[in-house]
């Protein structure tokens, strides 16, 4: 036993970059917890309609607030709606509302970072005096303003949640840069012809992707929070489509008598949220410059 | 030597400005070199020869002054123009270990002033491409697919050389090549740019501050102190016939092998005058052991034997 383990060291099997990160990511266990539990709400929602019977706006008048029962494991909604079916298709929502407002705040962040740190001067100034005033108005207030101004619908929800993640993004893209572009590799890139576009997108961006997609991870859980709390407000995605907040705002006013209407979609919530951020603590430690050897 | 020198500087300034006024960082140089000649550089760490490889080349805007590539001023050259002589000149950096992009292949380093060109765009073509230089260069072929955190340092400098050689230029600065790697491996990387020469017939400007590389590998050499040249000589007349103190020290300060050869280290006091604001004298007077009251004059370069220049007024006396 002892001399294989000496002899793998001895020679290391050829590893790809991606391999090898894949490796680090999963290599603690909090990590491969969120992905499986991350993992395990991906399939249940995608194989909702196959575990449930019901239709999404199917109503039971007999199981109106029904409780959890056999053939309603979760119970009924205040309509008798299966509260199973619904939090499942739900899901779909609640995720790609995540996942996609983080996505577009990170990209318009680091798109906007990345010209204002290589640019410098006075691009530089204006962005982010800019981004001074953005950050200045609270992030959840500016959420319902956009969502207020823009009306309800999935795209103008998207904008509404991603913008107040805008100014964070380009403040760290900005900052990431700013060390990057003082390297040699840079110098490098235009005494061979790179065009500012290329030296931007082709040769700084790979490098400082790596924090940006370790906050973006992390944020995907709190966006998704966030849209909750704006459906709980009445904003965002209406009814009757139902999103996890909304199906909290739903069942507030039975919360003494059937506190199931309000339990399980904060369980699908905090599940959710739990192992976005497990997987971005995973994501931390692999990329992290200090960790590597 | 051919009549028309490959690359001519004249009076060349670069000042940078800061807080408390202009640092010049080079001031005032002028050199030529020939085809598939080597000057070096030398000076300390500060003196502005790193500076200077940058502004020849164009990757800094110089101040004042005249470069001219093949007869052509390109000091102010922009867009295409400077697209053009960037095909012509390149640059092998100091450190391997950040003038290569982490995140870039190494085929894909050596080939992408080949696709910036636009000289190739087919893929089998470059491949090819990449094959030629990285045996060139002598890489193993193996490596094509690796990143840069997987090399040494000294596989690393011949991917950067292998980069440099890709558009075939006519002239390349080294900006101290080897002085970030180790002794071995610092001799095979020298031996590779002296062989590439002769083969393929470039100049280089050879910017060190490690006077063995410099006489190994260059025909002519520069000493600069604070942004000025106060020699500047063929190889071995400068080693045989030293002229100005300041080299005299520099020279002094080699440690030999030969224990029978008496240590007549010249021992420079005082500190390096401040390259911010420079006054109008020889900037080597505060630490000179010959300095007088006419060394507060303005020094200029005097060919004191055939193609040996010197700037010192005291020159002849000492």
């Amino acid at each position: 036993m002892k001399m294989k383990q000496v002899k793998r060291n001895l020679n290391p099997p050829p590893t790809s970059l991606q391999a090898e990160f894949f490796a680090r990511i999963l290599a603690a266990w909090s990590a491969r917890l969120g992905v499986a539990i991350l993992l395990f709400v991906l399939v249940a929602i995608v194989l909702g309609p196959v575990i449930s019977p019901y239709g999404v706006n199917q109503m039971d008048l007999t199981q109106i607030l029904g409780k959890p029962s056999a053939s309603h494991p979760f119970g009924c909604d205040s309509m008798g709606r299966d509260l199973l079916t619904r939090l499942l298709h739900g899901g779909r929502y609640s995720l790609l509302l995540g996942f996609a407002a983080s996505m577009f705040g990170a990209l318009i962040g680091t798109f906007i970072g990345c010209i204002a740190g290589y640019f410098g001067g006075i691009t530089e100034s204006l962005l982010m005096r800019l981004m001074d005033v953005w950050s200045a108005i609270p992030g959840m207030l500016l959420c319902i303003l956009v969502s207020i101004v823009m009306g309800a619908g999935f795209f103008p929800t998207v904008l509404a949640l991603s913008i107040g993640s805008v100014p964070g993004g380009v403040r760290m893209v900005r900052g990431q840069i700013l060390v990057e572009r003082k390297k040699e590799y840079i110098e490098a890139a235009e005494s061979i012809n790179c065009s500012k576009m290329s030296i931007m997108f082709h040769h700084l961006l790979p490098n400082v992707i790596q924090p940006m997609i370790i906050i973006t991870t992390m944020g995907i859980g709190s966006t998704i929070i966030m849209a909750s709390a704006l459906s709980y407000i009445g904003l965002g995605i209406q009814p009757p489509t139902p999103e996890w907040g909304a199906m909290l705002a739903d069942g507030r006013n039975y919360i003494r008598e059937f506190p199931h209407l309000i339990t399980f979609p904060g369980i699908s919530i905090a599940l959710t949220v739990i192992s976005l951020n497990l997987l971005g603590d995973g994501l931390r430690d692999a990329l992290d410059p200090k960790m590597r050897n | 030597m051919s009549d028309a020198p490959l690359m001519e500087v004249r009076n060349l300034k670069k000042f940078f400005k800061v807080p408390s006024g202009m640092n010049h960082a080079v001031d005032g140089v002028s050199f030529t070199i020939g085809k598939g000649e080597t000057l070096g550089v030398v000076g300390e760490s500060g003196c502005g020869k790193s500076t200077l490889g940058r502004c020849v080349i164009r990757l800094q805007e110089p101040t004042d002054g005249h470069i001219c590539l093949n007869g052509k001023d390109i000091t102010h050259v922009r867009g295409k123009e400077l697209k053009r002589v960037r095909e012509q000149v390149q640059i092998v950096f100091q450190d391997p270990y950040s003038s290569l992009n982490p995140r870039h292949r190494i085929a894909s380093t050596i080939t992408e002033p080949l696709k910036r060109s636009g000289r190739f765009d087919n893929k089998s073509q470059l491949q090819e491409e990449a094959k030629r230089l990285m045996a060139l260069v002598g890489i193993d072929q193996r490596l094509q697919q690796s990143y840069p955190h997987e090399l040494d340092g000294g596989r690393r400098q011949r991917v950067c050389i292998a980069r440099a050689l890709a558009l075939n230029p006519d002239f390349i600065v080294c900006d101290e090549p080897v002085s970030a790697l180790d002794v071995s491996i610092q001799a095979s990387v020298l031996n590779l740019l002296m062989k590439l020469q002769e083969d393929m017939g470039m100049a280089y400007l050879f910017v060190t501050h490690d006077l063995s590389v410099v006489r190994h590998i260059s025909d002519h050499i520069c000493v600069m102190y604070l942004g000025q040249l106060v020699e500047k000589s063929p190889t071995e007349e400068l080693f045989m016939r030293t002229l100005h103190p300041y080299t005299k020290a520099l020279l002094s300060a080699i440690p030999s092998v030969d224990i029978h050869k008496p240590m007549q280290q010249i021992r420079l006091r005082g500190e390096i005058t401040s390259p911010i604001n420079p006054k109008p004298g020889c900037r080597f007077a505060s630490r000179c052991p010959y300095a007088m009251e006419k060394c507060q004059e303005p020094q200029r370069l005097e060919e004191i034997e055939p193609n040996h220049f010197v700037s010192c007024c005291r020159v002849r006396e000492i």
